[in-house]
């Protein structure tokens, strides 16, 4: 790859990050769900370092199908944890491709920080993320997303904010 | 705060709200009911070996359980004998001994002083002064693999203070091919804002499904039929159960032992959920049981309903799901719970697989089931604070309860607050009993 593709793949990734962390912090999560391929997951461990979602239990792990139930269920009226949602200010930083096939997945790491505020209650979150990104005619889309959050093996109260 | 002023918070339908808010009751609870009762710790498969250990709270009390080289399980207060520290600070793992970071004093895994520094210094062996090493919990007993401890010198044997509820534990082992079951896969630790008898009244609360759940179950409920082995299945069909019609709560069975505890059963099948899942591993796995138990034997294990079990007071499970939670007081509107699943020993990996997918949506810290639980103990524990009203009514099914086999009472129906009922009458037997 040469340079020059280099900085406008880099630059491409980046605004398609900010996009997605903009859609998430307007509450627009029909959009932010469009972002994901129909065979995507949605991953945040519970463990460090957790080599696998399906032997070991996980924060969130979903399927497209559980994805959609997700974002669905806060449309009910009495989403009560959901109720009022939570403002949000995601801030992505730190982004790099992680490796990048000419006709495969792109492979993106990045941090974020993310100050939640619900019901009198502010929550910051840390987390290093990996998307693996696939290029589709309507542009990029998420084929998978990995949350770690830095205090995952913590005692946590209820967690209800995307990431 | 006297005996006499205790009895009037617990009346047949009703309870005061102090309960759930005092702070100075709650200190007594974790002296009389948390200091008196058998609490669940764990597994013998966390300390399978030995210098196995791991580490945990019994009430508010932080210890760790070993397994000593003699064999034998022991659990020891997580405190250096010394000036205070805490001896330990991992979670899990194995050692031949632990050392204080402080000053470098040294315990075997059963507790006793092995060396410290500078011995020379004392007028008489620190060891004896200090009354040997790490202090000891006194009982320690396991029922079927599953670990305990009691706080107080004496006290009612395990098998005694479980009564009747050892079915549950036996449905949990006896479903596995092996006839073992083992903790895997790791542990959810989840925390709410309220008290913690909110989490044990509410496993049995067979009424607030269709309310707290009511958006999950919507959600769920407009998913196409997945592809055959979805991985989303098993949490999909769950979400979908928490709105079944009242008749099913209706005709759930819900028993009550004594000190405390209580199980729901007649719930859940598995052709509503497991063996729904068509999944050839199903059918692998009924011919490993049936390998043990005689095709008789195994319709007879998979043909236990049950849902939740409660050992009052720091333990709620799921035999037929493998699922069990270890209720952590913090303070009086504070309370930890951790989460573990268990594999069946000589299933078929796909079961556990299933185990895990239904642990993320009925125990994980983000769920859409679990998180609107914790939502509403937190509303209930902000309520309770109001001064409007002291009274928390209890009355559904009261006077209608019946009489059933080993002591055992059942709620006419499922939807009966008779469980809520009986944890009170155990928490008042605690509370004001002399010693």
């Amino acid at each position: 790859m040469r340079a020059a593709d280099d900085v406008e793949l880099r630059s491409e990734i980046e605004q398609f990050l900010y996009h997605e962390a903009w859609l998430l912090d307007q509450g627009r999560l029909d959009e932010w769900l469009g972002l994901f391929t129909d065979d995507a997951t949605y991953w945040i461990p519970l463990q460090a370092n957790q080599a696998d979602p399906l032997t070991t239990s996980s924060i969130v792990y979903d399927d497209r199908r559980l994805l959609e139930v997700r974002v669905r269920q806060l449309r009910h009226p009495r989403a009560h944890a959901r109720i009022p949602a939570p403002r949000t200010v995601h801030q992505v930083g730190n982004v790099s491709v992680v490796d990048a096939a000419e006709s495969g997945d792109v492979r993106v790491g990045s941090t974020l920080v993310l100050v939640e505020y619900r019901r009198e209650r502010q929550r910051v979150w840390g987390a290093l993320v990996e998307h693996r990104l696939r290029r589709s005619t309507e542009g990029l889309r998420i084929a998978a997303k990995r949350v770690d959050l830095v205090n995952s093996e913590a005692e946590l109260d209820g967690i209800v904010c995307l990431f | 705060m006297n005996i006499q002023s205790i009895k009037g918070l617990v009346q047949p339908d009703r309870v005061h709200r102090a309960v759930y808010t005092d702070p100075t009751l709650f200190e007594l609870e974790m002296a009389r009911v948390f200091g008196r009762a058998w609490l669940i710790l764990g597994h013998e498969s966390q300390v399978r070996s030995p210098g196995d250990f791991f580490t945990t709270r019994m009430g508010r009390e932080p210890v760790i359980v070993t397994r000593h080289t003699d064999g034998s399980v022991r659990v020891l207060v997580n405190r250096c004998a010394h000036r205070g520290a805490r001896v330990c600070e991992t979670a899990a793992g194995t050692t031949a001994e632990f050392v204080c970071a402080y000053h470098g004093w040294t315990y075997g895994t059963d507790g006793r002083l092995a060396r410290l520094p500078l011995p020379d210094g004392y007028a008489r062996p620190a060891g004896e002064s200090i009354g040997g090493g790490l202090a000891r919990v006194p009982r320690v007993e396991a029922y079927r693999g599953f670990l305990f401890a009691s706080l107080a010198e004496h006290g009612p044997t395990l098998a005694e203070f479980l009564g009747p509820l050892r079915t549950s534990f036996d449905d949990f082992v006896e479903r596995a091919p092996d006839g073992e079951v083992e903790v895997a896969g790791g542990v959810f630790k989840h925390a709410y804002q309220g008290n913690w008898k909110l989490v044990l009244e509410n496993h049995n609360d067979t009424v607030h499904p269709a309310f707290v759940h009511a958006s999950s179950i919507w959600a769920a409920r407009q998913e196409p039929a997945a592809a055959e082995g979805a991985y989303s299945e098993i949490g999909v069909r769950q979400m979908l159960q928490n709105g079944a019609p009242w008749e099913v709560w209706e005709n759930t069975g819900l028993w009550v032992a004594g000190y405390g505890h209580s199980w729901m059963a007649d719930y859940h099948d598995d052709s509503r959920l497991v063996a729904a899942l068509a999944h050839p591993a199903f059918a692998e796995y009924r011919a490993a049981l049936e390998q043990r138990l005689g095709p008789e034997g195994a319709a007879r294990v998979l043909g236990e309903l049950r849902w939740n079990s409660i050992a009052y007071p720091n333990c709620s499970f799921m035999s037929q799901f493998r699922q069990l939670r270890v209720v952590h007081p913090i303070a009086v509107d504070r309370t930890v719970v951790y989460a573990y699943s268990f594999r069946l020993r000589g299933a078929p990996e796909r079961m556990f697989r299933d185990t895990i997918a239904f642990s993320n949506v009925v125990n994980g810290t983000a769920s859409p089931v679990l998180t609107d639980d914790l939502e509403v103990y937190e509303r209930t524990q902000q309520g309770l604070g109001a001064r409007g009203s002291d009274w928390v009514f209890l009355g559904r099914g009261q006077g209608r309860d019946l009489p059933d086999r080993e002591g055992t009472r059942r709620g006419r129906s499922g939807t009966s607050e008779v469980h809520i009922r009986n944890q009170f009458a155990a928490w008042l037997e605690y509370m004001t009993a002399e010693s």
